[in-house]
């Protein structure tokens, strides 16, 4: 047995294991069977162009913006917007503050809705079935038709004007389904056997939640909110009519003020400024990256658990 | 009741009667933020419709809907070069990335060395993830002068925007299809080995049609996302709100007519670009149930 064994780890170790093929080895199974060989052709192409996309795009961007970064190096990070300097500064700080501003808004709500769904409602109601129905077709919505919702809503309804505030809280409607979905799979995951014990032990429903299974739900809840800021720093078709383009840092929530997506569209759509768009877009796009690897990071962290 | 030496009854009581009401208040508490997404979409429908359904009805359901010019000036308002400029965009798309997301999804599902699995998976995901403005980015700058060589003209058209519209859902294709097929039982791929065929004729002929519900859900979601999709496009289309008479010619999408006009629309006008996102929220509502659906019977 033990022989056995170390036969067959020698055998995987050594560079002749009897389970690789050599490439002639592979292309002659191909012989005579052309639909196979097309076939499998296909995939290579289709999997080398959409990456090749990939690489293209942030490649083009790489190459483009970084010399524009440099080139317009500590102007284009001013304090303060001028039409001279182009800063993109003001843009970053409004992005964070709307980030931040949408997931306090967001991420009690989701979490809240999600404890509910799992922990509180009787699995498979009607009320339940209501809820993930509309959850799921808030999560389908068009940017654009939540731009146009929250304009009507909270800019002119309710007289907020363009501002911070109105953005955060059109955006915070917008990842409302996302914490949703991703806060109900990481409680879901949670073990019952964790439940029943603190049950057994005679705490209360809400001392279980709070204390037992959120806990052990916090990485999948992270995930998910990494994924929300994903989406907040790249979003602007909803952001145009809500929060406003005015290039400046705000001093209240009632200021309009431009993310740097925004900034980016402003920035295209006038028309002079590429060189400045292509400096943003390194910015933005190293963002996402990072927040993207991030999230990833968190998520392995939840497997490996 | 026999208490510990140092605690009063009276403490107890108050403590049970406080847990007992914050059970209560946080239930309700949990109640109300479930019912906030409810609360949520019949706003963005009443708001909506309270504010497009009037416009309609003022310029005429049928003048609106078909109505082949929109002049805002001379107070036309007719929508069907955008609703057709829509639907071409996206019919586009998914002639672009429905075959190359199937077969891409395939190879990862079925195909795809471990070590190249590990690279391949985040890269798509980041791909779903890049913003669609720096898409309409680069789209601009890359996409439209190659068509520009190409076709001549301005470079921006239906061609260009099908194209950027089918890399961007590419992400969304590949992840539902690349489920779908790995949720097939392996039983399929080993009986069609056993009586004979190839590896790769046994995927794409006994595991694909099992996982054909999952995939077309994976698609419809793509046309979602297609006909929705706002920044990337108005960068590439050209934005002409007239009928398109070849592949490359400008058009415009409902999407754009929004986003290009409402920064200084007033009046009537106002109310029919609302009045286009009505008409966009509907294709998006029939195509959510659809959706629904088709996960449901999949499910099954």
């Amino acid at each position: 047995m033990e022989i056995a064994e170390k036969l067959i780890s020698y055998k995987i170790n050594s560079s002749e294991a009897i389970n690789t093929r050599t490439l002639k080895q592979r292309l002659r199974e191909y012989k005579g069977r052309p639909m196979s060989l097309i076939l499998k052709l296909l995939m290579l192409i289709s999997i080398i162009l959409s990456a090749g996309v990939l690489v293209m795009l942030i490649g083009y961007i790489l190459v483009k913006g970084i010399p524009a970064l440099i080139k317009f190096f500590p102007s284009i990070f001013a304090w303060e917007y001028t039409s001279e300097n182009i800063s993109m500064t003001p843009a970053i700080v409004n992005t964070v503050i709307m980030t931040v501003l949408s997931l306090v808004i967001a991420v009690p709500v989701g979490i809240f809705a999600a404890i509910y769904l799992v922990e509180y409602a009787k699995r498979g109601s009607k009320f339940v079935k209501i809820i993930r129905i509309t959850a799921e077709t808030l999560s389908g919505i068009p940017s654009i038709v939540y731009g146009l919702f929250g304009y009507l809503l909270f800019v002119i309804a309710l007289g907020m004007g363009y501002s911070l505030i109105s953005g955060a809280v059109t955006l915070a409607i917008m990842i409302l389904p996302l914490i949703i979905r991703t806060t109900e799979e990481a409680l879901i995951s949670v073990s019952d056997s964790y439940r029943e014990g603190s049950f057994g032990l005679g705490a209360g429903r809400l001392r279980t939640v709070f204390r037992v299974v959120l806990p052990g739900a916090v990485p999948g809840i992270l995930a998910g909110v990494i994924l929300a800021v994903g989406r907040i720093v790249g979003e602007s078709a909803a952001l145009i009519f809500t929060a406003g383009t005015f290039a400046a840092v705000p001093n209240s929530l009632t200021d309009s003020a431009r993310t740097l997506s925004v900034h980016m569209y402003a920035l295209l759509s006038e028309g002079l400024y590429t060189e400045q768009a292509h400096a943003s877009a390194v910015v933005l796009l190293v963002l996402v990256i990072g927040i993207n690897a991030l999230s990833g990071y968190v998520a392995k962290k939840l497997v490996n658990r | 009741m026999k208490l510990p030496t140092g605690v009063k009854f009276s403490n107890i009581k108050m403590g049970d009667i406080m847990r007992k009401y914050k059970e209560k208040i946080m239930h309700i508490v949990f109640l109300i933020s479930a019912c906030i997404s409810i609360i949520a979409v019949v706003t963005i429908c009443v708001f909506l419709f309270a504010n497009g359904v009037p416009a309609i009805s003022e310029i005429g359901i049928f003048d609106f809907i078909f109505g082949k010019s929109w002049k805002p000036l001379e107070n036309q308002f007719g929508i069907f070069p955008m609703i057709v400029g829509s639907i071409y965009v996206t019919a586009g798309a998914i002639l672009i990335g429905v075959p190359l997301g199937i077969l891409c999804a395939v190879f990862m599902a079925r195909f795809c060395p471990k070590g190249l699995y590990k690279i391949l998976k985040p890269a798509f995901e980041l791909m779903a993830g890049i913003p669609s403005i720096v898409y309409g980015f680069f789209g601009l700058m890359v996409i439209v002068p190659v068509m520009q060589s190409l076709f001549g003209g301005s470079g921006k058209g239906m061609l260009t925007a099908s194209v950027l519209l089918g890399i961007m859902i590419l992400p969304t294709i590949i992840g539902v299809a690349e489920s779908a097929i790995r949720a097939v039982p392996e039983s399929y791929y080993e009986g069609s080995l056993a009586l004979g065929a190839t590896s790769e004729r046994s995927v794409f002929f006994a595991v694909l049609p099992a996982a054909k519900n999952g995939i077309m859900a994976g698609v419809i979601l793509g046309i979602g996302r297609a006909i929705g999709e706002t920044m990337a496009v108005v960068m590439v289309c050209g934005n002409q709100s007239i009928l398109p008479e070849k592949l490359t010619s400008g058009i415009r999408t409902l999407t754009a007519n929004i986003v290009l006009e409402m920064g200084y629309a007033a009046d009537l006008h106002r109310d029919s670009l609302i009045a286009t996102a009505v008409v966009l929220f509907t294709f998006i509502l029939i195509i959510n149930t659809l959706f629904t659906v088709i996960k449901n019977r999949s499910r099954n």
